[in-house]
């Protein structure tokens, strides 16, 4: 391969394959928040059949 | 009052049971057929290693942006693209339609390339397609007629091999849809995904190793500096991208919808994009050495083969290759293999984007909703295209839906989300409550004014194309009832489809968190930076 052609092949890895391999040890390293605004529960019955409440 | 409190009378809404689900389904989704046939060919005609420049601009300016306006459009507002929108603004529920009957439109054609993937993966156990594979894909596999010639435009003369494939991709995504997200979609993700980067893998090594390789891969990573100043070249790149990442068509609203509300968004997106563009780079690396393996068997350059990207590459060059390589039925097996993972993870994804608007609106249990839309859809399906005028409907309505349809379908998004109803501050807002990534105010000038300014000048450049020379070559008649028709049925269907009344009341509903929020707590803070 020529000298360009082999830079170009290893900058578009170290960008693209770094970026990735970078978010997913960012996305690791912080999983999910630990504070929230108030309120955001889900309703965690998927499954549990029709619901009727009170009004 | 708040939607967690709602009243509720009906199953509450599916999720995805996590954050690597979430994130397989939607890389399952963003890697698709343009991957693999599109991305190495675009790139190579557009600059070469050059090209890295103008598409890693456009995937951080334009791609990942528009991939959060759409998880933060689906999560906030807790449906699929008709619900979301409506919830934005009453009116808006018709672009949310939009968005469903685009991906309405697509899924009927990409069933079948799809299905011809699973043909070929079968064929290439014994590499059937002999030494002249043009000849046998459009003669012997598609039959395709004569038209233009003696042949009319529109036959209903069915070819077994592609009608019986189409069945089958369709039974299949019934199967998946109606086991519902976590069970059906969220498990065939983290089946076939790991599959497919396996696959896919061993298949980009091997082709490194055949002899050419590197005379493919100069071709490839050579820059052409001097793309950089063609405007054509920039708006490829945003094509690429854009295309590539499944955004602004409703697959992105509809699956962040079935993230739990205290879910992180930003970071996932970002693993989302990088890996869509890294298996992008591995199909560029893979297909351009198995291209400078074919110029050498050939001997001739790179530059002079042809086909080299589309449903050409695939199915005519790539078994030329197949047929001249040592192992070759491996190498096919492999390389259709992963064709059909990546078609069938994307198609899943569109289908499900219709299902979940009528699911929604209509009061549809899944299973219902599945049925009866994989039905409709799969006749349709095996009418327009596993007949010997399929490949002619495909390419014209593909070139339609995507060019004019989806292109459209973000201009529409960015302008009245962003500058008609300005809810971006309360989307970004959004996005920082709920996600470990901060988005800064950087994303105000991409959603609102770099992504519709160019897919604009895209728009308007296609147009044109389209109305000075006849696509393909074309008959003018056909293409005015099956190209611009398409753009009819994309109208009128999303009108259509809005004027139903809702079986369970939309608009009672309060996003969560409250924006402006009332108590400035640490969070809240924070998410405000």
């Amino acid at each position: 391969m020529t000298v360009t052609a082999v830079i170009m092949l290893i900058v578009a890895l170290l960008v693209v394959w770094g970026g990735l391999i970078a978010s997913i040890m960012w996305l690791r390293k912080n999983p999910e928040r630990t504070t929230y605004p108030e309120g955001g529960f889900d309703d965690r019955r998927e499954g549990a059949g029709i619901v009727e409440r009170d009004t | 009052m708040s939607a967690n409190s709602t009243n509720v009378t009906h199953p509450p809404r599916e999720q995805f049971t996590g954050q690597v689900g979430f994130i397989l389904a939607a890389i399952g989704s963003a890697v698709g057929l343009g991957n693999i046939w599109r991305f190495p060919g675009v790139a190579y005609d557009n600059g070469g290693g050059a090209f890295l420049v103008p598409y890693l601009i456009a995937l951080l300016t334009a791609g990942i942006p528009i991939l959060f306006l759409d998880y933060a459009l689906g999560h906030r507002f807790r449906g699929g693209a008709p619900l979301a929108f409506r919830r934005v603004k009453k009116w808006l529920e018709t672009l949310g339609w939009f968005q469903v009957m685009i991906c309405f439109v697509i899924a009927i054609y990409y069933a079948a390339v799809v299905a011809w993937a699973l043909s070929f993966f079968v064929y290439s156990f014994n590499l059937r397609w002999g030494d002249d594979t043009a000849g046998f894909f459009v003669g012997e596999y598609l039959q395709l007629a004569d038209v233009g010639g003696e042949d009319p435009w529109f036959t209903l003369e069915f070819v077994p091999s592609v009608l019986i494939p189409l069945v089958l991709v369709w039974i299949a995504t019934i199967v998946v849809l109606a086991a519902g997200v976590a069970k059906g979609i969220q498990r065939a993700n983290v089946i076939f995904i790991p599959l497919l980067v396996l696959a896919f893998g061993a298949l980009v090594v091997y082709s490194l190793f055949l002899d050419g390789a590197v005379d493919g891969l100069n071709a490839f990573f050579t820059p052409d500096w001097s793309a950089l100043t063609d405007a054509d070249v920039w708006i490829a790149a945003y094509g690429q991208i854009f295309f590539s990442l499944s955004v602004a068509f409703g697959i992105m609203i509809t699956y962040s919808s079935y993230r739990q509300r205290r879910a992180n968004l930003t970071s996932p997106g970002l693993v989302v994009a990088f890996s869509n563009s890294g298996f992008e780079i591995l199909a560029g690396i893979g297909v351009f050495s198995a291209l400078g393996f074919l110029a050498q068997q050939q001997a001739v350059t790179i530059g002079e083969l042809e086909g080299l990207t589309g449903p050409i590459l695939s199915f005519v060059t790539f078994p030329a290759i197949l047929s001249q390589m040592p192992a070759g039925q491996i190498f096919g097996a492999l390389f259709f293999g992963s064709l059909v993972i990546a078609g069938f993870t994307s198609l899943i994804s569109i289908v499900q984007v219709v299902s979940a608007g009528i699911q929604e609106k209509f009061g549809l249990s899944r299973t219902a909703a599945t049925i009866g839309l994989g039905l409709v859809a799969g006749v349709l399906s095996v009418v327009g295209f596993s007949t010997t005028t399929g490949l002619v409907a495909l390419d014209t309505i593909d070139n339609w839906a995507n060019n004019i349809g989806i292109v459209a379908s973000a201009i529409l998004m960015c302008i009245f989300v962003v500058w008609v109803y300005r809810r971006a501050p309360e989307l970004r807002y959004h996005l920082n409550a709920v996600s470990t990534g901060a988005v800064g105010s950087w994303w105000y000038l991409c959603v609102g004014a770099i992504v519709p300014a160019i897919l604009t000048v895209m728009l308007v450049q296609r147009i044109l194309n389209l109305l000075a020379e006849p696509y393909e070559g074309y008959d003018t008649t056909y293409l005015l009832i099956v190209g611009w028709g398409t753009v009819v049925v994309l109208v009128v269907g999303a009108i259509l489809l809005t004027l139903p009344r809702w079986r369970r009341d939309p608009d009672a509903f309060t996003p969560w968190p409250q924006y402006p929020a009332l108590v400035e707590s640490a969070a809240t803070k924070e998410a405000r930076r």
